[in-house]
């Protein structure tokens, strides 16, 4: 009988030993660098290589001649490279948004965060486009009130920063209060409507340009900024905007 | 009398050392090992950075990454690759194929599971719907709602695997797309608050599921110093249980290690990222066996 009750207790024992289920006990962690040791594997690299020979073939074909490197630390409220960019958004936009709506642009602003690289002299490339602009941001031409234009001025006036503008012209005393700002030669109204191209980055609450948000309208070019640069260089032969008047301090 | 009891003690006794030595031979530890590899915001970086680059000059690239898995699955078949979303934008490549050969690569590579993150939308969801026969694994995400959209039926919200006996259990979560991703472009895909949806997730591959490992794959960031109300992995970590690993994702967090954070129940959950572009691999190991007892040794984390 004993052994009954003794091999019975074994038998429980046992099996309660048994249900000690498989369970998580140790976790290690690493971080391993892909690095240039790290052999090829070739298989893949091939499977690559014909959309890359693609697209360098597309981006590295020339366009264009770069005069001059133009950087957008180089000028202090205006910069060549600014310029040039703010220039072409109104010069490629501008036809669209005409054809659309019957209605020209007025003025543009970008802004200065958004000039990704550097433009190099030299010739000039699709692959330039994607460098300066690699995001897929989009012309919007945004409807605003004079009084909003007025506070966009006063954005850039205590910015004081670059922020690349075209066909708007403001000057500012040592002490940065704005002394004019003109669009097409005339002072700003009120209540006049004004169309100011921009990006749906900066429309969309980018960089804080806060007067974009009290708006009339919008229009959506579907025109990506990138495809604009890419068409301007395909058109043109030689790049070489300058430093102008557009946005200056004077005494 | 005497005899008969003596014979009863030592058979007792022979049963008890040759039910000892059985055991020592039928319950060996049965160790174990999964291995979950990670990436995220690889943002079709396919090839390694030029021997120009100022940041991170000849690092990251598809072929080396593969091979770099390739050795690892050798070593141990027991492995998952996950990552943790945006796959696309970020070079040519995307703007030029869509994400296209994103999805072919990680195909080649033998991804098992992906979440989704903002800029996945970058074409709409009618550009993520149409790259999917590209990819050959699948998209986990528990808080994006399609089901008004082309992607329904496209995305689960969680899903297990078995490796080794093993039940692993994957779940997805995605950031608040408002203010992020025009509309236009997610269209009427719907956010949902990923604290809820991951505690109904751990209670289903816990219960339901009984799964024995259950990772977070997110792309709601690391961490959020200046907001106390915008969600992000660390305060997921501690707002919920049973989750053993978070595979973060959107902030480009370069971690030196991964990080432990208590839980609601005080045990520890792993949240880990690993910075961008593909420049990394993140590798963390599970160790299981039948031996230790978990609630009273806990686990160990070497990190």
């Amino acid at each position: 009988m004993k052994i009954k009750y003794l091999s019975l207790l074994c038998l429980i024992l046992l099996l309660s030993s048994c249900k000690n289920e498989t369970q998580l006990y140790k976790i290690e962690g690493q971080q391993i660098p892909v690095s240039d040791s790290i052999p090829i594997n070739e298989e893949i690299d091939a499977f690559i290589k014909p959309y890359r020979t693609h697209i360098n073939k597309d981006l590295d074909s020339t366009l264009a001649y770069c005069v001059k490197t133009y950087s957008k630390n180089d000028g202090h409220l205006n910069t060549a490279i600014g310029n040039f960019m703010a220039d072409v958004v109104f010069e490629q936009g501008d036809p669209v948004f005409y054809s659309r709506t019957g209605k020209h642009m007025d003025m543009v602003l970008l802004n200065h965060g958004g000039i990704r690289s550097i433009l190099s002299k030299g010739k000039v490339t699709a692959r330039n486009a994607y460098e300066l602009m690699p995001f897929d941001n989009s012309i919007v031409v945004v409807e605003l009130r004079g009084e909003q234009v007025i506070e966009l001025t006063n954005y850039l006036a205590t910015r004081k920063k670059a922020h690349p503008i075209s066909k708007l012209n403001l000057k500012v005393d040592k002490d940065f209060n704005i002394q004019s700002a003109l669009i097409n030669g005339e002072p700003i109204t009120k209540e006049k409507t004004y169309y100011v191209a921009t990006n749906d980055y900066l429309y969309n609450g980018g960089s804080h340009m806060d007067f974009f948000q009290t708006n009339v309208g919008m229009h959506k070019l579907d025109y990506k900024i990138r495809n604009s640069l890419i068409d301007y260089f395909s058109k043109v032969d030689t790049i070489n905007p300058v430093i102008d008047d557009r946005f200056i301090q004077i005494n | 009398m005497k005899r008969r009891l003596f014979i009863q003690k030592s058979a007792a006794a022979t049963a008890l050392v040759s039910l000892g030595s059985m055991g020592l031979q039928s319950f060996s530890s049965n160790p174990k090992k999964i291995t979950i590899l990670h990436t995220n915001d690889v943002h079709s970086h396919i090839d390694a950075f030029g021997p120009e680059d100022g940041r991170n000059a000849n690092q990251g690239g598809v072929a080396r990454r593969a091979n770099l898995i390739n050795s690892i699955r050798e070593e141990n078949p027991n492995t998952l690759l996950l990552d943790a979303g945006d796959i696309f934008q970020g070079t040519p490549y995307f703007n030029y194929y869509g994400g296209e050969l994103e999805f072919k690569l990680m195909s080649m590579l033998k991804y098992d599971l992906a979440t989704i993150g903002n800029h996945d939308f970058d074409n709409g969801i009618d550009g993520l719907y149409a790259q999917l026969p590209h990819a050959k694994f699948n998209f986990v995400s528990a808080n994006y709602d399609f089901s008004n959209t082309i992607m329904d039926g496209q995305v689960k919200p969680y899903q297990t695997f078995v490796k080794d006996g093993i039940k692993i259990g994957v779940f997805g979560l995605g950031i608040e797309l408002d203010g992020l991703v025009d509309s236009a472009l997610s269209k009427e895909t719907k956010y949902l608050d990923p604290i809820e949806r991951s505690q109904d997730m751990t209670r289903i591959l816990k219960e339901d599921e009984q799964c024995q490992l259950i990772i977070c794959l997110s792309h709601l960031g690391y961490h959020y110093r200046d907001s106390e109300v915008k969600i992000d992995d660390l305060k997921l970590a501690k707002a919920t249980q049973d989750i053993d690993l978070i595979i973060g994702g959107h902030t480009h967090t370069f971690l030196k290690k991964p990080t432990v954070v208590k839980n609601k129940i005080g045990l520890n959950t792993l949240v880990n990222q690993v910075g961008c572009y593909g420049i990394n691999l993140g590798k963390i190991d599970f160790y299981f066996d039948d031996r230790h007892n978990k609630s009273a040794d806990g686990v160990s984390i070497l990190v």
